[in-house]
């Protein structure tokens, strides 16, 4: 540290030396006198060339630690870091926001600056543009690109990389068009890529040149097992197959790739995915040693072979190893930040373990891939591949391999290098020790090194009590993401509840079941318990599952095994009273009824001495029904042309609506002709909450549809459309999701954005909850502009909705088994519930509570 | 922990020990994970068919909401106990012993139930 000049900027350092409780006095002797000459100091000028991950985390950890230099980043990317890790996130619907990382106050970041130079002499590094920038310390964070096998027609049109948001905003354009994709490679990052272009609605094929899929982290037995999965799931597996060459149609755009044994692949989009390169460049041109793979050379402090230039993140090579996980460059960001203000940190090998989920799918390989003996556990049935490492006296574990089930990852890793809790095959068999105590130095989270010690503490002390807590304070679970069934564990074992599991039985989310059912194509609650589930179920995920089947496969709810699944106001098709009777309530689309028809709904009350009311819904409900009383109310209302009014489902509502334009003199369209229609078209459609519209005819709003989750206000020009709106616990008005809609525009919209809904939401979550969490922005992109390119399949769900509807109460009738149902007693089907006794109040009937025994002692 | 009073419910102690099987619907006309109510000497018995073909009996009468609703509920496990849950306000009973597991205190009456030539038969005093 020589270069420090000018007094200001010396009593500044010696000001806030002070404060730096890390540094020895002796040490801050050294910064301020300039006779160190190690790049360490404080109020030096420090550049860093690259903003990923690693610039990130090494500025984040200066800042934090009151490193007190000026901080200069030079970013090549149009945009400050992201989460790369996260990356493929973007195309299901995240936004850049969502994955930028914060930048530090005071720090200056230069983006769109490619640096080209360095002049080590001269302590100056130059960009593209010609800018100069002066450093003391220069920090090299170039991170790397994706390899590019030198194949014909790799530069055509329609071929790309994937590393850079920039790449995904290519591929998504490109995907517009196209019908179908290849990704070259077939190891962590192409299946990646692959899962993604089949998300972007490609038909997918996976080019690998290895004899199996993920041949880094899996063996063979493991790849094939992995390769079952993925042909499920749809895409092309093609293993030990190279590329002779990419061809391209009139146009210059890509129309297929062609294996050496001369197979065409059609495909219109081509990812390469084949391995990374360290971005060592300008370490080689300043004459910076490198490896002789490529790399920066780096010593255990993260210094190049110029004491001023550290080099940190992916084009680091530190003892031979070049890191490609973000958790090691962590690390190193972490030590060099260290050095910088004067410590001994010291980078020492990291573990490579990685774990990840390509719908469905877990894959997972942590510690060694060999061992003097392995264990296997393989289920062909449900896909499972296991696999232990361990010691030739099979206690201590050295490492495994998980595809389907990466249970062990969770359970096991922690102990790798250790004795095992257990004999490895019993391990494998109960999934894990049930009550094992990790060591406190066991690692749980490899991005962020922390160890179980640490987690535990954190709870502990700061009394956490869920993963979010853990995360902001010890970082464990904020990269990957792939320890965070670990911290889960030690949550539950620190005596603290949390899942996302929706119940015992299940351990995905709904919008997770959600798409097993939709991919694999399942059609039984029983189906999907023994394959993904464990138990027999409860009155949490039946009626879930029971919605997601209907959402997905329409047909009666009461057909077969479903009528089991349901919660007893779907099983009865009427919402039960606190006294065990039931309501009944017609459907009245927009709130329009005949005089004809209501005379049939008050003689139907008066001859079964029903409890009349106008609902908060524009429609009319009848209360006190016993279950047998049920058909023979409905029978007397279908044949007066009434349907079920889905009072009791998890389905459309009602769609309330104003007077409008045909009778009030401020209307400007007819509000009550759209509700109806749209009350008509969602009838029947099962969602993960109820759903429930409204149309007002001007924006004087007598409709309240703000209130709704969806609304529509009439304008001049057509219909405005509002999302998300909610009464109940937590109301929230509607936001504003597109304007002057057409009729027909607007129906469209309104079909894609319930599908979408219906897929991603969580049980019981109302649209207002579901937009807060997706983002309105995000909701809008997807519906309005088809950035997923699920559209056609949610406009297709839709129609297959509309067309399958039939009124549940009319096939009800027409069912006898289904009717033998609608009994008190099995065993004396004419005798009514005793229980069940009304008394009077204003004209009508109440019902006699039953009084509550005392339950307790 | 306490068993509800039977007398509340109008019948006489002393013929809970009578073993008289009464015989109350066909197996067949019991649905699969589903309970159907049946009445017997005024009594409300809860009869559920589990998904492997078991039976269990239990009182109809949910003690926490105080109406007679238990055979409408939603059949499941729990851990590997056969369960119920009220359709009122959710509250999980087990089937084997009546226990419910949300609150170890409140215990449904058991019946003893059984399958004869397909027919399916309640003891209940
Ligand atoms: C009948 C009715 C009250 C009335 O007499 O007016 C009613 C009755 C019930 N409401 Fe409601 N709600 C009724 C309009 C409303 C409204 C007003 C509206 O729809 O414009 C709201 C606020 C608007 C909204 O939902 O955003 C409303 C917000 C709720 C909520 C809270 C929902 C929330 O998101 O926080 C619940 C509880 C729930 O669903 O979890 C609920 C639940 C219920 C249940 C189903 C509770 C239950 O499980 O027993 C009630 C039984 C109905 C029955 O037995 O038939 N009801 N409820 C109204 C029926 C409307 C219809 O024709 O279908
Ligand atoms: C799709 C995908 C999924 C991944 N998933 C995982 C995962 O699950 N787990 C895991 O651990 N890792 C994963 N990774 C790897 C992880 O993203 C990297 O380890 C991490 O990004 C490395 O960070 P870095 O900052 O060192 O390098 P980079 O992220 O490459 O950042 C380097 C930056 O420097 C810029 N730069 C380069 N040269 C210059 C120059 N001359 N001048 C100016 N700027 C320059 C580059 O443009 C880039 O913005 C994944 C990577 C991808 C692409
Ligand atoms: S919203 Fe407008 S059109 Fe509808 S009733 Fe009110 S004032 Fe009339
Ligand atoms: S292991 Fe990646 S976030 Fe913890």
């Amino acid at each position: 540290m020589t270069e420090l000049s000018g007094t200001d900027e010396t009593s500044a350092t010696m000001d806030r030396g002070e404060e730096s409780a890390s540094m020895t006095p002796e040490r801050r002797a050294d910064a301020v006198s300039g006779a160190n000459e190690e790049a360490s100091a404080t109020g030096a000028r420090l550049v860093v060339v690259g903003h990923g991950p690693t610039a990130y985390r090494l500025i984040e950890t200066l800042v934090d630690r009151g490193f007190d230099g000026a901080i200069t980043v030079l970013g090549e990317e149009p945009r400050a870091a992201y989460d790369r890790v996260a990356l493929t996130s973007y195309l299901a619907g995240k936004s850049a926001e969502d994955l930028t990382y914060p930048v530090p106050d005071g720090v200056t970041l230069r983006l769109g600056a490619r640096v080209t130079g360095i002049d080590r002499e001269g302590k100056v590094v130059t960009t593209a543009d010609g800018h100069a920038e002066p450093y003391d310390i220069l920090v090299l964070a170039t991170g790397s690109s994706p390899f590019v096998p030198p194949v014909p027609g790799k530069d055509l049109q329609g071929c790309f990389v994937y590393r850079t948001l920039d790449d995904l905003d290519a591929i998504r354009d490109a995907s517009r068009g196209a019908t179908a994709g290849v990704v070259i490679g077939g190891g962590l990052l192409g299946l990646e890529a692959a899962d993604a272009l089949r998300g972007l609605g490609l038909s997918t094929h996976v080019v690998e040149m290895g004899g199996w899929l993920m041949p880094r982290q899996v063996d063979e037995g493991g790849g094939s097992v992995l390769r079952g999965h993925i042909e499920a799931l749809g895409l092309g597996v093609h293993t030990g197959a190279g590329v002779k060459e990419i061809v391209a149609g009139p146009e210059g755009r890509v129309t297929g790739l062609v294996k050496p044994d001369g197979e065409t692949i059609e495909a219109q989009v081509v990812v390469f995915s084949a391995g990374v390169r360290p971005r060592d460049e300008l370490a080689r041109s300043s004459g910076l040693a490198v490896g002789e793979r490529g790399g920066i050379v780096v010593d255990d402090g993260m210094r190049t072979s110029d004491p001023a230039i550290y080099a940190v993140g992916e084009c680091a090579l530190h003892d031979g190893v070049v890191y490609g996980l973000v958790g090691p460059c962590f690390t190193m960001a972490e030590v060099a930040a260290d050095r910088i203000l004067g410590g001994e940190g010291a980078f020492a090998r990291a573990d490579l373990s990685t774990k990840l989920k390509l719908l469905g799918v877990e894959v997972a390989q942590f510690g060694a891939m060999d061992g003097a003996l392995d264990v296997t556990f393989m289920d062909p049935v449900t896909g499972v591949y296991q696999k232990l490492f361990v010691s030739d006296d099979a206690r201590t574990l050295l490492g495994g391999i998980c595809v389907g089930d990466a249970t062990p990852y969770n359970t096991l890793k922690p102990f790798v290098g250790r004795e095992l809790p257990g004999s490895p095959s019993e391990l494998l068999f109960t999934g894990g020790p049930a009550n094992m105590d990790l060591p406190d130095d066991a690692q749980v989270c490899s991005c962020n090194n922390v160890t179980h010690g640490q987690v535990c503490s954190a709870i502990a002390e700061k009394g956490l009590t869920d993963v979010a807590g853990i995360k902001e304070c010890t970082r464990a679970g904020t990269t990957c993401g792939s320890c965070i069934p670990m911290l889960k564990q030690i949550l539950v074992k620190s005596g603290v509840e949390v899942s996302k599991a929706l119940c015992e039985h299940f351990t995905y989310s709904r919008a997770e079941l959600f798409d097993i059912v939709r991919v694999r194509g399942i059609t039984t609650f029983s189906q999907l318990i023994a394959e993904h589930g464990s138990g027999r179920g409860c009155d949490v995920c039946k009626p879930t599952v029971a919605s997601i089947l209907a959402s997905l496969h329409g047909g009666h709810i009461l057909d077969g095994e479903q009528a089991a699944l349901q919660d007893t106001n779907d099983h009865f098709l009427a919402n039960i009273q606190r006294n065990g009777t039931y309501s009944v309530v017609p459907r009245i689309p927009g709130g329009e009824i005949t005089p004809d028809k209501l005379i049939v709904i008050g003689e139907v009350a008066r001859d079964f001495g029903l409890y009349t009311k106008i609902t908060g819904g524009q429609r009319i409900d009848l209360f006190g029904a016993r279950v047998e009383q049920l058909p023979l109310i409905w029978k007397r209302l279908v044949d007066a042309g009434f349907e079920s009014g889905h009072a009791y489902g998890k389905a459309l509502r009602t769609v309330k609506s104003c007077v409008g334009s045909t009778w009030c003199r401020y209307g400007v369209q007819d509000s009550v002709g759209l509700a109806i229609a749209l009350e008509l078209r969602y009838r029947g459609l099962r969602s993960p909450h109820k759903l429930k519209s409204a149309v007002s005819g001007c924006a004087r709003e007598c409709a309240e549809a703000r209130g709704k989750d969806f609304g529509i206000i009439a304008t001049e020009q057509g219909w405005n459309l509002y999302v998300g709106g909610n009464g109940g616990f937590t109301p929230r008005h509607a936001d504003l999701f597109a304007s002057d809609l057409s009729t027909d525009e607007l129906i469209r919209v309104i079909d894609r954005f319930l599908m979408f809904y219906i897929r991603t939401a969580d049980r019981l979550q109302r649209t207002s909850v579901w937009l807060e969490n997706q983002g309105l922005d995000y909701v809008k992109e997807v519906v309005l502009e088809d950035s997923l390119g699920i559209c056609a399949e949610l406009d297709a769900q839709m129609e297959r909705h509309v067309a399958g509807y039939a009124d549940e109460w009319r096939a009800v009738l027409e069912d006898q088994d289904r009717l033998r149902r609608f009994v008190s007693f099995v065993n004396a089907p004419g005798t009514p519930d005793p229980s069940i006794a009304f008394v009077p109040e204003r004209d009508q009937v109440k019902p006699v509570l039953i009084p509550l025994e005392p339950v307790r002692s | 922990m306490t068993v509800l009073s039977e007398d509340l419910h109008g019948d006489l102690r002393e013929s809970s020990r009578s073993t008289g099987w009464t015989p109350v619907c066909a197996y067949t006309d019991l649905m699969p994970e589903r309970g159907a109510c049946v009445l017997v000497g005024g009594r409300q018995i809860a009869v559920f068919r589990t998904f492997d073909g078991s039976l269990y009996a239990l009182g109809n009468y949910d003690p926490f909401s105080g109406a007679y609703v238990l055979s409408r509920g939603i059949v499941g496990t729990r851990g590997e106990e056969p369960t119920v849950s009220s359709p009122m306000h959710k509250q999980v009973f087990s089937l084997l012993t009546g226990v419910c597991l949300d609150d170890a205190e409140v215990v449904v009456p058991t019946y003893p139930v059984r399958v004869a030539g397909g027919t399916v038969e309640v003891s209940a005093p």
